[in-house]
């Protein structure tokens, strides 16, 4: 579904994501964990179109969409859910749905908004409010309905848990484990190895822009040398 | 009493023109974070179909509406030929580059039709009163108010309530992210520079019928007065914008009414100090634009 070849992303002369290639198949839940300043932020804002690659490919179910920008990006089918969020907090939070569905017919905009609603039942008594009051757990779960307010083929994730408390962190695991069950098809960047790895399907690793391991999540998770080689923590972050 | 209720209605009609013009560029800084001092531009070039089109015969019922189509045209050329290629630019350079726009067209107009400001006629009616108790009040500031509140109401409806407004409003909070949910960055800024034009239309449709006159630098003091209203209220706000424009228009007014005579060629200076003075104790302005990333 999407794929990634031999992807580049410089800044200045920087080289931030060296030769990346990458796949992510049709329902499922693929994660790239590596620590602070491997690159991984910059690699989905590539995807997503905010930065352009110096080189390399991105495919969308075989269209070509390398170097897209990121509103061409959604309507292809790729939506992101910004590191640290980015809610419109001026916005009420229907309003914020609403902007996430701002590619779509309005009917089509008012049947997801519905789905969202009964996705994130928390949401529905805060429609009205202002989204900069949210909590950082329901605000986590508004930037998600928003990014899936486009109904995206794949949706990207960037640092779900972030910033979260312990016990919110839980609650966007479980979503994420919800949202596989319901057959999404995810690509999410984590911190957080241990409990990215328990629900994702496969992963990559990566580490000072490069990938330096993948294969399925149960076998990276128990592989005691992933953590401490490239992820340079034993047992990883709880 | 009865006088300065009278003052009031008179600084509402002349804040109710600067409040459009500040929105208009309030509008613009939203979205591209540009100061635009080529905002007066749109008058200068209304300013001159006025001009032509009496010289053709027509009358304010036909050039009202012209004029300010015309002031949305030129806004949209304006954006298209200088303002698109400094997007993303450092601020410094998009100021600069309004500044070109303002000081081109400027000279376009000395070279191509001449320096001196030429005359057309203004409405019968500007100079009416009416009587309601012991109140006299000008029929034009009652236009103005009138029109200024339709026109605020109408974009109030259009941020609100469509969803060209949510994407303008998602673009001046955060463009990066709105350019995520799908929102396409030329089109945007140009409906932003579209609304900012509709609104300095009707502002200039009032501004020249009290003028009545057409020259190079007709755009020049609306444009001072639209982007001193802004930064009063909090540049990026555009309720602000409104509460600068009405408070500048009112503070002029009370200011020119109570100056002794022979002084009231002092407003501007003494609208300045106070302006300063604000800025001392609030240098946001009025009102506080929230540009908190939370965690």
């Amino acid at each position: 579904m999407l794929n990634i070849e031999s992807l580049v992303t410089r800044y200045g002369t920087i080289t931030a994501v060296r030769d990346v290639g990458l796949t992510v198949r049709a329902g499922e839940v693929v994660c790239l964990i590596g620590p602070n300043g491997a690159g991984k932020t910059t690699l989905l804002a590539t995807v997503a179109g905010l930065l352009r690659p110096s080189a390399g490919r991105v495919t969308l179910d075989d269209a070509d969409v390398t170097g897209w920008a990121p509103d061409r990006m959604l309507r292809a089918g790729l939506a992101l859910v910004p590191e640290h969020r980015r809610i419109f907090s001026d916005f009420t939070v229907r309003e914020n749905l609403l902007v996430g569905g701002i590619t779509q017919p309005a009917s089509r905009r008012q049947e997801l908004l519905d789905e969202m609603v009964s996705l994130f039942p928390i949401l529905e008594e805060r429609l009205s409010a202002p989204a900069g009051y949210l909590s950082g757990g329901e605000a986590q779960q508004l930037a998600i309905g928003r990014a899936l307010m486009s109904d995206p083929a794949v949706l990207l994730m960037d640092e779900p848990s972030l910033g979260l408390a312990p016990v919110l962190v839980d609650q966007v695991f479980d979503l994420i484990g919800r949202l596989r069950e319901g057959g999404r098809t995810l690509f999410v960047v984590e911190q957080n190895a241990k409990r990215m790895l328990a629900v994702a399907d496969r992963a990559y690793v990566m580490r000072s822009g490069e990938i330096v391991a993948d294969g399925p999540a149960a076998q990276l998770a128990a592989s005691e040398d992933l953590f401490e080689t490239y992820l340079g923590q034993s047992g990883g972050t709880a | 009493m009865i006088e300065l209720i009278q003052q009031i209605i008179d600084g509402l009609g002349r804040g109710g023109i600067y409040a459009l013009l500040a929105l208009g560029i309030a509008v613009i800084f939203g979205v591209m974070h540009l100061i635009n001092f080529a905002h007066g531009e749109l008058i200068t070039v209304s300013a001159y179909t006025s001009y032509w089109l009496f010289a053709s015969g027509l009358n304010w019922w036909f050039i009202a509406p012209t004029v300010i189509v015309v002031a949305v045209l030129t806004a949209v050329i304006i954006e298209f030929v200088a303002f698109r290629w400094v997007r993303g630019a450092p601020d410094f350079t998009m100021l600069m580059t309004s500044f070109g726009v303002h000081f081109l067209v400027q000279a376009l107009f000395v070279m191509y039709v001449s320096a001196n400001f030429r005359q057309f006629p203004r409405p019968g009616w500007i100079f009416d009163t009416w009587r309601i108790g012991g109140l006299s009040l000008e029929v034009f500031d009652l236009a103005v108010i009138a029109a200024t509140l339709v026109t605020l109401l109408g974009t109030y409806w259009l941020l609100q309530r469509t969803m060209f407004g949510v994407s303008l409003r998602a673009a001046a909070e955060d463009f990066d992210t709105a350019r995520l949910m799908g929102i396409r960055s030329n089109r945007v800024i140009r409906g932003a520079f579209v609304l900012s034009g509709v609104l300095a239309g009707v502002a200039a449709v009032f501004w020249l019928m009290r003028s009545g006159q057409a020259g190079p630098t007709a755009g020049l003091n609306p444009m001072l007065k639209g982007v001193l209203a802004a930064l009063i209220g909090g540049l990026g706000s555009l309720s602000g914008a409104v509460l600068g424009g009405i408070t500048l228009g009112l503070v002029e007014v009370l200011l020119i009414s109570r100056l002794p005579g022979g002084t009231a060629g002092l407003t501007d200076g003494i609208v300045f100090l106070l302006i300063a003075l604000l800025f001392v104790f609030r240098p946001q302005g009025l009102i506080t634009v929230r540009r908190v990333e939370r965690v």
